[in-house]
């Protein structure tokens, strides 16, 4: 064996190490999640229970109201994905291939808005939301999700199709296609990479988000999202350290699996704001 | 022009083309309609009303609140509890973004090493804490630093580093920089993956000239990673403050603003003014919220600013 190969085995060991440490929250979370309390709190360093048990999932599920959160944060998510996809989509279009009036007042306006926090535009976004009668409702939650921000999405989408070759386009418009042919069958299908990376930073922000959640289901906890049930869980079964922690396994694997089957698109999607 | 040239009728295919350039305000018009309404209800619309809502005195229940021109602001600058609420902030920002800068630079240079084995699998498992929800994280982590039962009393007390558990997220001294290692250890992926990006945005050429010159890896590292790195680390720096203002999730659910105050962010603050005390100040919290909007309006244009010296760079 050469030096070479030696430093290669030592900094893979000792970088191995450091990354075990690394997710040690999520292996004990996964471990104490088939503990029972007893034996959380008598043996907790122990990684392997003693005994698996699957209880604390139940109490989760069915008593927690997690099967609830679940498919609210399901379908509040797919269908934040779904607005944002189609409205980011078709307004980068027009901006990128028309020299219209206002879209330089458009495009300032954006500039301007699209680093805005939601801390700042939260309490506005409930006063409206209530005056229309949206808040304490799962439509009034996605709307405002999808609504707000997510502008970086439509420069993403005018970049991009700034850069396809306009004799595409031309040469369908002189085969006789009109205006939404040509967006749909032969603009729309080029997206690709571009769709991915705005529905995973889309599916991250929606699924992850909190501070919306919470304050559009204050009165509604039927509607709570997972992370916002995991809080009022908390609350209520303060020492149930088993059910918390198999809540929070729960909210964690439908993200990971889609995590290691996307990899490449989270990190590209991740990158993409340093390259551009 | 070229192509025309290559065509018989290349004439009437220009007067076609000036047809296509007409523009259809239609078909724009209904392809804007939808972000149109939405960007005006929800990011327009708020972030002028969080101004003028600033300027009243409203608890929200009443139909409509006194005009007091900036009182809010005024009150705002005397209320210990506001000043505290930015301090936090601050210390946060100091605590957190030079480590999470730092460190995933650290690693990112380790895992851009030909050295280094296994690249793929160690920068996802670095990377798996940035797709997990901040909430869930806040409430696991209460947990796990929990001073009577958790996992890092009970080893640190093993390993004999500690004679008595500490209620890190619970003590007045240790609260604020606790949250802001857990926060450093949640994002530092996603610092890595810019910093990665970066690093491979250097063309190899450069690596290759310098060696044939005879320069050894730490000289090529001085003279060209390090240099070449500095526009992107700027990016990079200012994408991390941006990140670490917005710690709303993590901080209610680890710590709730507490041991008294002394981890209330001005998220925190704005949100219990606003929607958790039992008289909401609705005014009041609007006053701190455009507050926190004017920060970062500053980084934006921080921002704008270090992107446009990178390009005019390159």
């Amino acid at each position: 064996m050469n030096r070479k190969s030696i430093a290669k085995i030592c900094i893979g060991v000792c970088f191995g190490a450091f990354c075990l440490i690394w997710i040690y929250p999520f292996l004990w979370m996964f471990s104490a999640s088939f503990k029972s309390t007893m034996e959380l709190f008598t043996s907790g360093l122990r990684l392997i229970p003693k005994s698996f048990s699957f209880d604390s999932y139940e109490r989760a599920w069915i008593k927690g109201g997690f099967s609830v959160y679940f498919m609210n944060s399901v379908v509040v998510t797919i269908s934040t994905i779904l607005i944002v996809v189609i409205r980011c989509a078709l307004a980068g279009y027009v901006l990128a291939m028309y020299d219209f009036k206002g879209k330089k007042i458009l495009m300032a306006l954006f500039l301007a808005t699209f680093m805005i926090p939601s801390g700042t535009t939260i309490i506005p976004t409930v006063e409206l939301s209530d005056k229309l009668g949206l808040l304490n409702s799962r439509i009034g939650l996605i709307l405002a999700m999808a609504g707000g921000g997510n502008i970086v999405s439509i420069f993403l989408y005018k970049a991009f199709f700034e850069k396809t070759p306009k004799s595409l386009s031309e040469a369908a418009t002189i085969d006789g296609a009109g205006f939404f042919t040509v967006f749909s069958k032969i603009m729309l299908p080029m997206t690709g990479p571009v769709t991915a990376t705005t529905i995973i930073m889309t599916f991250m922000g929606s699924w992850n988000n909190f501070m919306l959640p919470l304050v559009f289901t204050f009165g509604t906890p039927q509607y709570r999202t997972l992370p916002v049930g995991m809080m009022a869980f908390q609350s209520v079964n303060e020492t149930d350290w088993s059910g918390m922690t198999a809540a929070g396994t729960l909210t964690l694997i439908p993200v990971l699996v889609v995590f290691i089957i996307l990899q490449k698109y989270f990190v590209n999607s991740i990158a993409g704001a340093i390259k551009e | 022009m070229k192509d025309n040239a290559r065509l018989p009728f290349g004439g009437i295919r220009m007067k076609k083309r000036n047809k296509v350039k007409k523009i259809p305000y239609g078909w724009i018009i209904a392809f804007l309609m939808p972000t149109l309404i939405l960007f005006a209800l929800y990011t327009l619309y708020p972030s002028l009303a969080s101004v003028v809502y600033s300027l009243f005195d409203w608890n929200g229940f009443s139909l409509q609140g006194k005009f007091i021109g900036l009182g809010n602001y005024e009150e705002l600058f005397h209320d210990d509890l506001f000043w505290n609420s930015l301090k936090n902030t601050l210390l946060f920002l100091l605590y957190a973004v030079p480590c999470r800068f730092l460190f995933s630079l650290l690693i990112a240079l380790l895992l851009t090493s030909v050295l280094c084995p296994l690249k793929s699998t160690f920068r996802t498992l670095i990377f798996i804490p940035v797709v997990t929800t901040g909430a869930i994280i806040g409430t696991i982590m209460t947990l796990i630093f929990d001073p009577g039962n958790g996992p890092i009393n009970l080893i640190l007390m093993k390993l004999g580093l500690l004679d008595k558990s500490i209620f890190f997220l619970g003590n007045a001294n240790t609260a604020l920089v606790t949250s802001a290692l857990i926060w450093v250890w949640k994002w530092t992926g996603t610092s890595l993956v810019y910093w990665i990006a970066s690093i491979q945005s250097i063309p190899s050429e450069l690596y290759e000239a310098a060696r044939i010159d005879g320069a050894n890896s730490f000289q090529r590292f001085g003279s060209i990673t390090l240099p070449l790195l500095i526009p992107f680390g700027l990016i990079i720096l200012v994408l991390t403050i941006s990140d670490a203002m917005k710690v709303f999730d993590l901080m209610l659910t680890l710590t709730g603003g507490g041991p008294f105050y002394r981890t209330e962010v001005m998220e925190l603050f704005i949100y219990r003014h606003a929607f958790s005390a039992s008289v909401p100040r609705i005014g009041y919290a609007s006053a701190a919220a455009t507050i926190f909007g004017l920060i970062f309006v500053v980084i934006t244009l921080a921002q704008g600013f270090v992107r446009k010296s990178k390009k005019e760079e390159v």
